[in-house]
């Protein structure tokens, strides 16, 4: 049951290894085109879907602001989301038309936005009954973030399944609900969606703990 | 509903890092000052997470060693990466040290001199032309993964006039779900650094440090060869209720 370097928090259960942060070099790691070393044959990576995906396709971009309302140019994020039935589809595989997990970074140059091509995910129902409007399960990495930060992202024109969404309805203030609130734009045809996450401060981002 | 009866051990946010750890410069202005908002009713959202064993890997994904030589054709020991040549080895567990089976473990690391191989890294340490510094495996039947790579060199950073990274492989691990995702750093057991690091400072309990310690295992090492440092990754546990509320 011991293990060499885990700590015990009873007789029969361990303690969970302790979170650090991710570093200004986690691209080396885990976004191996951003840091410029070469990519292997198959890295995951923020494309989601492919133009056969079944569902509605979009864009979803964004960026995340600091304390001090300056861009965070060195983030890595994790995408984890339902298809456009509403079902999580963990088995990852690039053969795929679409997959449930996803990753992209800001960018050091422009804009600083992070983005992903996916599909549109379906509302999800959970145990109790309750439906939870389509949603997008977002966490953050980052130097000076000591352990990842969990937030969803929500589409404004979902309105009736938002008002809805037991999770939603979980947040206290209406204000802060509204950080969750991805934005519509449809650009050149295609549907885009646009979310900031602000890590402090005014406007700041709803994280969830679970 | 797929998943319902599962759930995991709650995470004890005194036990990690807290997101303001002013030691830490960078956090200052990277930490939320709201609250975090608890789910608490778990769904599939937070309870499923990828399963990696359909991603193709090459075969030296693992062997930093290999995975970056500058011509693969050479024989011998030609063009290897300079540094102490280790094997990092351990396996991922959850909190009641059930194994953790084909579960993706990524890592990263600087070279011999505590250089990355990252275009924003400037350190004067030069950069080594047979090291990338990055690996990736999935973990056995029964929870164990292993690596070959050198053993990294510690650098300098700017958190404070003289501050100084502990020689460290961060390391990353998925587990069952997104609940339990992690990413930490595996420190060198005996390195002096390790108590003078602002981020390691970050951790306030001296015993969660210690979860981050790699321990030389010398029935592991291999003779004329490699030393073995053992480092285990403890996941969250996975919960089953058999009962559900009236
Ligand atoms: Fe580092």
């Amino acid at each position: 049951m011991r293990q060499p370097n885990s700590q015990p928090c009873s007789e029969l259960m361990l303690r969970e290894t302790a979170s650090q942060t991710a570093g200004p070099y986690v691209h080396i790691g885990l976004a191996l085109d951003v840091a410029g070393l070469p990519e292997r044959d198959e890295e995951i990576w923020n494309r989601m879907a492919t133009p056969e995906a079944e569902g509605e396709h979009i864009e979803v971009i964004g960026t995340v602001i600091d304390g001090n309302g300056d861009p965070v140019r060195d983030a890595l994020l994790e995408a984890w989301q339902a298809d456009a039935r509403g079902q999580y589809q963990p088995a990852f595989d690039l053969q795929n038309a679409f997959n449930s997990f996803g990753r992209t970074a800001t960018t050091a140059e422009g804009n600083s936005e992070w983005s992903l091509t996916t599909i549109k995910p379906g509302p999800v129902a959970r145990g109790d009954g309750k439906v939870m409007a389509p949603h997008i399960n977002l966490a953050v990495f980052a130097r000076g973030i000591n352990i990842q930060l969990q937030t969803r992202l929500y589409f404004e024109d979902e309105v009736e399944a938002n008002a809805a969404c037991p999770v939603l309805g979980a947040i206290e203030s209406p204000t802060r609900r509204q950080t969750l609130i991805a934005k519509r734009e449809d650009v050149d045809g295609k549907v885009r969606y646009r979310l900031d996450i602000r890590l402090q401060g005014e406007g700041e981002t709803v994280f969830f703990d679970f | 509903m797929q998943d319902d009866n599962k759930r995991f051990v709650e995470r004890d946010r005194d036990w990690h890092p807290p997101a303001y750890a002013p030691g830490y410069k960078t956090s200052v202005a990277r930490s939320p000052s709201q609250a975090l908002v608890s789910l608490q009713t778990s769904s599939v959202s937070e309870l499923t997470g990828p399963d990696f064993r359909r991603l193709r890997m090459g075969p030296d994904d693992n062997d930093l060693l290999m995975n970056f030589r500058e011509d693969p054709a050479l024989a011998g020991t030609a063009g290897l990466p300079v540094g102490e040549r280790i094997i990092l080895f351990g396996r991922v567990v959850d909190q009641f040290g059930k194994p953790v089976p084909h579960t993706l473990v990524e890592m990263w690391q600087a070279n011999a001199g505590g250089r990355y191989r990252h275009k924003k890294d400037g350190y004067l340490a030069p950069l080594d032309p047979n090291f990338g510094g990055v690996g990736r495996c999935l973990t056995d039947e029964q929870g164990w993964y292993r690596f070959r790579t050198i053993k990294p060199g510690p650098y300098p950073w700017g958190n404070g006039i003289n501050t100084w990274r502990p020689a460290h492989i961060h390391v990353s691990v998925m587990g069952p779900s997104i609940s339990t995702r992690l990413i930490t750093q595996m420190y060198f057991e005996g390195d002096p650094l390790i108590p003078l690091c602002p981020i390691v400072q970050t951790i306030k309990d001296p015993e969660a440090v210690e979860t981050m310690i790699g321990r030389l295992d010398m029935a592991r090492s291999r003779p004329m060869d490699c030393l073995a440092y053992r480092f285990d990754l403890v996941v969250r546990g996975e919960l089953q209720t058999y009962f559900e509320n009236p």
